[in-house]
């Protein structure tokens, strides 16, 4: 309420004093509903963040607040399930799946917004067709597949994929693309290099915010997808992510210890939430773009 | 393709020669030769062809026989077979597809409309609007089995709503654990994490020609009117690309009442249960998780996909044929 008033200096000053009032009023009725909101919003992370450090007895009730603060929570954790473990091979899935996405992705997209070919636009089409396909329709056969090779059980089925291209990030990549100033690239051309030298010297460094932003769309896809490491590595021992352990937790013999799943979880969501602190600005223009392109 | 593209490249490269003379170039620049074109688009013509076209070719085979991964029973052609047993024979498709659809008629339009509203709430604000983008933003990006937890805590029946709600004199139902409120508490959660989509509406909301709200002004249209008449229309576009990209989410809903019904059931090998409480969050694709890759019935299973392919490409085609009628397009005049 206060920065409402306080950042229209200039407003206020031209105000007459009877205005005043008024003006503060409006500010308040202005942000009173976003931020009913943002408490709203607030609500499922603060009971996730006070009910990691809360005792047994008091999970799961009505307080808020933790008394007494329990910070063993986090180091139990790692005895009720393999925490460890599971972030390590989360951290695999996710960082070399976005590596796979970002190296596929990108000539591709580079292609299809700068390079002349027969059959581009239908080629387009197919890429965005690939994202109407469920994930249902594909992964009968595909576990039928990655059984035969003996893939199933390890981070494989869930890694190699990414090195293929990804449609969604192909996409945004091309709507970048086709931003970058058409001259630079011509005059590249016209000094005689080949398409591989102007995607690396030329296309790329200007590209970097959008690379930027697929892949750290595809981490955090990788960091958060549950449906395809509970197929693939599903009951593996060597191979479960974060995602599939959590519920595993859930549904053990800890099912009633709410402080513990919140304090995994916490731990799950945290450096989710830190990269988005950090990069939130690639986030929200990367998210803005793909409803105003598509 | 590669033919093509070579044939494609020959009348082209013969008038670059002749009109580019002076550089003593053979072709025309701006065209690459065939091979740099395919090594390009390679990794994901073979991704494609390995990841797309094949699994879906074969799940359509698959759905015609009585395949069961792992079994050594022989594979029998079964034509229609699986899918009259499906639309016929299964009283758990019918729940699922019921579930389902209370979730794409009910929750879609319902996060939709909350996203524009919030959207909305933060575009009279002068300043301050993009701090609060940031944070109605969050939800959309915490990890779906992390918020799912959450939730469970938040309204367990002696959780901190409940008792919330005890303080005002109302008594808190049992949401994840009774069969009525069970999809309710997941549309609680779909609102809360529909960030993404408020910020599109949001920058949509940006978009919106500053002239033409001066020029509504002007003509003394209220703010309703003003609402209507000028932000609506420039965000019809943006609710298109909302609405179809959250049909084809729901269609697939999966994460969500898996953890759901996974955590909040007090059994505990709940594999056979996946729809807890009472069947009220047995979806689509858990029931075909559970026929598909619990059961095994993989032929069944196929025949559930491509049913459920067929439904998602035809309401996305059938909605944007619909919304052409009612959607402003501002950049195509």
């Amino acid at each position: 309420m206060a920065e409402a008033t306080l950042s229209r200096p200039r407003a206020l000053v031209n105000t007459p004093r009877a205005a005043k009032p008024r003006r503060f009023l409006m500010g308040v009725a202005e942000h009173s509903l976003p931020i009913v909101l943002c408490l709203g919003f607030a609500l499922p992370l603060v009971v996730c963040f006070t009910t990691a450090f809360m005792t047994q007895q008091q999970s799961g009730t009505g307080s808020l607040w933790p008394s007494p603060w329990k910070f063993s929570n986090f180091r139990e954790v790692f005895s009720a399930m393999p925490f460890g473990r599971d972030l390590w091979n989360t951290c695999l899935y996710a960082g070399l799946s976005s590596f796979g996405v970002i190296i596929s992705s990108v000539p591709v997209a580079y292609a299809v917004a700068r390079m002349k070919f027969r059959g581009r636009d239908a080629f387009f089409i197919v890429i965005l067709a690939t994202m109407m396909i469920p994930a249902q329709v594909t992964s009968l056969p595909l576990y039928v597949l990655f059984a035969k090779i003996g893939w199933i059980g390890s981070l494989k089925p869930l890694i190699v994929p990414s090195f293929f291209g990804d449609a969604f990030s192909i996409f945004l990549l091309r709507q970048f693309f086709l931003t970058l100033p058409q001259e630079t690239i011509e005059a590249a051309r016209v000094d005689g290099a080949g398409e591989f030298r102007i995607l690396r010297q030329v296309v790329i460094p200007m590209a970097r915010p959008a690379i930027a932003a697929v892949g750290l769309f595809a981490f955090m896809y990788a960091w958060n997808d549950f449906y395809n490491p509970l197929l693939y590595t599903g009951n593996s021992t060597t191979s479960q992510t974060l995602a599939v352990g959590l519920t595993q937790l859930a549904k053990s013999a800890h099912q009633s210890a709410y402080q513990l799943q919140m304090a995994a979880s916490l731990m799950f969501l945290l450096p989710v939430l830190l990269l988005f602190l950090f990069a939130q600005k690639v986030f929200i223009e990367g998210i803005a773009m793909t409803g105003s392109k598509g | 393709m590669t033919a093509a593209t070579t044939a494609a490249r020959g009348p082209a490269g013969v008038a670059g020669r002749s009109r580019d003379s002076r550089v003593g170039r053979r072709r025309d620049p701006s065209k690459a030769r065939w091979w740099v074109t395919l090594a390009m688009v390679s990794p994901f013509l073979i991704g494609l062809a390995a990841f797309v076209v094949y699994p879906v070719c074969a799940t359509l085979y698959y759905s015609l026989t009585n395949f069961q991964e792992g079994s050594y029973r022989p594979v029998k052609f079964v034509g229609l077979q699986n899918y009259v047993d499906l639309l016929t024979q299964s009283d758990t498709f019918w729940i699922a597809v019921r579930n389902t659809l209370w979730m794409v008629i009910i929750m879609v339009p319902l996060r939709t409309l909350f996203a524009l509203f919030a959207a909305w709430s933060i575009s009279r604000i002068k300043s301050g609007a993009h701090f609060y983008r940031t944070l109605f933003f969050v939800p959309a990006i915490v990890p779906v089995v992390g918020a799912a937890l959450a939730f469970i805590v938040m309204l367990n029946p002696e959780g901190p709503v409940n008792s919330m709600l005890a303080r005002i004199g109302i008594t808190g139902p049992g949401w994840f654990s009774d069969p009525n409120w069970a999809k309710p508490s997941l549309l609680i959660m779909a609102l809360w994490a529909a960030g993404d989509t408020i910020v599109i509406f949001s920058a949509a909301m940006l978009d919106v020609p500053k002239e033409l709200y001066e020029a509504a002004d002007l003509d003394g249209v209220n703010s309703r009117q003003r609402f209507w008449h000028v932000t609506m229309p420039f965000l019809s576009p943006v609710m298109v690309f909302a609405i179809v990209t959250g049909m084809i989410y729901t269609f697939q809903y999966f994460t969500e009442a898996f953890v759901a019904s996974g955590s909040a059931s007090s059994i505990q090998s709940s594999s056979d249960l996946l729809g807890y409480p009472g069947q009220s969050l047995l979806f689509y694709s858990t029931e075909l998780y559970q026929q598909g890759f619990v059961y095994f019935k993989t032929g069944y299973a196929s025949a559930m996909a491509w049913i459920l392919f067929v439904v998602i490409f035809v309401s996305t085609i059938g909605f944007l044929r619909l919304s052409k009628r009612w959607v402003y397009a501002a950049g195509d005049n």
